[in-house]
């Protein structure tokens, strides 16, 4: 089935908070897999969420599902009773997943569902779920997660959250946002009328590290997110800036440029130690740690133009990693550091866009085409998605890609600009 | 290089007229009730992109007071911090003030276009300024006088992404804090 979705939209609602931002897939892959999620039948008062249409979205904001959309299903069946698979063979569906709710005790809700097999008449999957009406949605993202791995082997990072800002068009207020993964639910931890950047999520997503530009210069904090508390990590003379936490969430790593120049640095979160990690007169900026822990990549301009590098934090040893281009910068690892995602421009005055490098193969491949000025790559935990910010109708979005390129989609805000997306890691 | 030993003359000029309006203490550019002054000030705000060019008739309205030191904005190639030489004479004043107020404190704001990554232009914005804050220093400034601070792309002077906004954004502004 040959799919290419061209600015079709869909329109993500919560009952509780109306979703900033919508998604729009612009294309898909083309071997997409037909699935058919059924609405769920309940009779009652109507629900908070519409559980069936949140998995049905999240299935094709993958770009690896094409959803049937449920005018054109013959029927609605809710157990596997009422399941004529043939029905759904006519329909050129592989996979159907068909659940029910219901009212269980004191505000809960049951939710189960059965993940088939079309052609093979076999059930892959079952699962009963319960949550109050505020974890409706949550039951959605986990059922999308389970039906993604079973189908795809890779986890899926439905259920994660991403961290954004956005900004007024007269750039008097910053807002640092934290929303579900599709954009629904969104929670401005933090409003400021100094600009915020760079936030970084600590690796059990319970606090966020990010700049604060004040009018006496760049400061670096780490708020926890539940509590609200915000601390001041770094406010030395000159540049704080570009916060990343170590794997093991104990330490940060930041650039400052006390002694004159911008220079990367690591800051022991419980000792309050500091390590000095690179030494040179050009630019030293953007650290981002190797799962290892012991490595950093960072982007150097020590070569004329920024370029990506990779340090260690034992030996002292510097490598330069990127040669492809007149500027590569901002690295983020993807798929436990087989691919390496950057802000990538080919030659000077040529378009900046994200690519991504095998770093086993020192392939580059450029994955963006239809934003401008795309800047800020995050990936998924899944290391499946990019998540950047780019300009796009002279509105600054967020937009994603696939780490190979054949999945993309745009996040238009419903006003203003939003930028500097940091997606969130697994939460449990 | 060019008129240096005219230079220093409107300079002094130039301090001698500053040192009177500076009981105002105000961060704005000197508020002088001289009309020669403001029709300099004038000038050096223009809309053109090539503002900075000192043109022969505005080094005449220089020897009446010094233009250069209502200059405060210095522009930059793309992706570069150099000076570039048009901005010398500007500075030159700045320098020349700067020695002769022992008192006044100025502080250079580095700033970027939107191009390139934020934290990239934050480190780029800071080395504006410090190229700057370097030249004033071996034009003989006492490093005590002079601050930095860098705001990358993130406060940029004009909106919009073409190459006319790019260039205005692409700069170091000289405050003084004290003059």
């Amino acid at each position: 089935m040959s799919l290419r979705y061209w600015c079709l939209a869909f329109i993500l609602f919560s009952a509780f908070t109306r979703a900033e931002l919508t998604i729009e897939i612009t294309q898909g892959v083309a071997s997409a897999i037909p699935i058919a999620v059924v609405p769920m039948r309940w009779q009652g008062q109507p629900l908070p969420e519409d559980v069936a249409e949140i998995i049905r979205n999240d299935l094709e904001r993958s770009g690896h599902f094409a959803a049937l959309a449920p005018d054109d299903m013959l029927s609605h069946p809710t157990s596997e009773a009422d399941v004529y698979f043939r029905d759904w063979r006519l329909l050129k569906q592989d996979y159907l997943v068909v659940a029910s709710i219901k009212a269980a005790t004191k505000g809960q809700y049951q939710v189960r569902y059965q993940l088939f097999d079309v052609f093979n008449e076999r059930e892959l999957l079952a699962q009963t779920l319960s949550a109050n009406k505020h974890q409706l949605r949550d039951v959605a993202h986990r059922i999308s997660d389970a039906i993604y791995e079973q189908l795809t082997g890779i986890r899926g990072a439905f259920s994660t959250k991403i961290a954004y800002v956005t900004t007024n068009r007269t750039r008097s207020r910053f807002n640092l946002a934290i929303a579900d993964s599709d954009g629904a639910r969104e929670k401005v931890v933090l409003s400021s009328k100094y600009s915020i950047f760079s936030p970084s999520w600590s690796p059990d997503g319970k606090r966020l590290a990010y700049v604060l530009l004040e009018d006496s210069g760049s400061k670096v904090y780490v708020q926890d997110i539940a509590t609200g508390d915000k601390q001041l990590v770094s406010a030395h003379k000159g540049i704080n800036s570009a916060p990343a936490f170590s794997p093991d969430g104990n330490k940060l790593a930041l650039v400052l440029s006390k002694d004159g120049n911008p220079e990367i640095y690591v800051v022991d979160l419980n000792t309050r130690h500091w390590l000095r990690v690179t030494n040179h007169y050009a630019i030293d900026t953007e650290p981002n740690w190797m799962p290892d822990g012991d490595h950093l990549l960072f982007t150097s301009g020590r070569s004329g133009n920024p370029q990506i590098y990779r340090v260690s934090l034992v030996s002292g040893f510097i490598e330069r990693i990127t040669f492809d281009g007149s500027y590569n910068a901002r690295p983020r690892l993807a798929q436990d550091g087989r691919f390496l995602v950057m802000v990538h421009q080919s030659a000077k005055g040529e378009p900046f866009h994200i690519a991504s490098m095998d770093l086993t193969r020192g392939l580059l491949q450029i994955l963006t085409a239809d934003t401008f000025l795309d800047e800020s790559p995050s990936v998924s935990p899944n290391g499946v998605m990019v998540m950047y910010a780019a300009k796009y109708n002279k509105r600054s979005i967020l937009a994603a890609v696939s780490v190979d390129g054949d999945v993309r989609f745009l996040v238009p805000s419903q006003s203003g600009d939003v930028r500097e997306p940091a997606w969130g890691p697994y939460l449990d | 290089m060019m008129h240096l030993s005219k230079l220093f003359g409107v300079s002094l000029l130039c301090v001698a007229m500053i040192g009177c309006a500076s009981g105002g203490g105000s961060s704005d550019e000197a508020a002088t009730t001289e009309p020669a002054v403001e029709d300099a000030q004038t000038q050096a705000v223009p809309a053109s992109p090539d503002v900075n060019v000192v043109t022969e008739e505005q080094e005449q309205v220089a020897v009446v007071a010094n233009p250069l030191l209502d200059q405060t904005l210095v522009y930059f190639a793309y992706d570069r911090a150099e000076i570039r030489p048009e901005f010398k004479d500007v500075l030159n004043a700045h320098g020349e003030f700067l020695r002769a107020n022992p008192a006044a404190r100025m502080v250079l704001a580095g700033h970027c276009d939107e191009r390139g990554t934020v934290e990239y232009n934050l480190a780029l914005g800071e080395r504006r300024a410090e190229t700057v804050k370097r030249y004033l220093i071996v034009q003989g400034v006492n490093p005590r006088q002079l601050e930095t601070v860098s705001f990358g792309e993130e406060r940029p002077a004009m909106l919009g992404s073409s190459q006319s906004s790019w260039s205005k954004n692409r700069r170091t502004e000289i405050k003084y804090q004290a003059r």
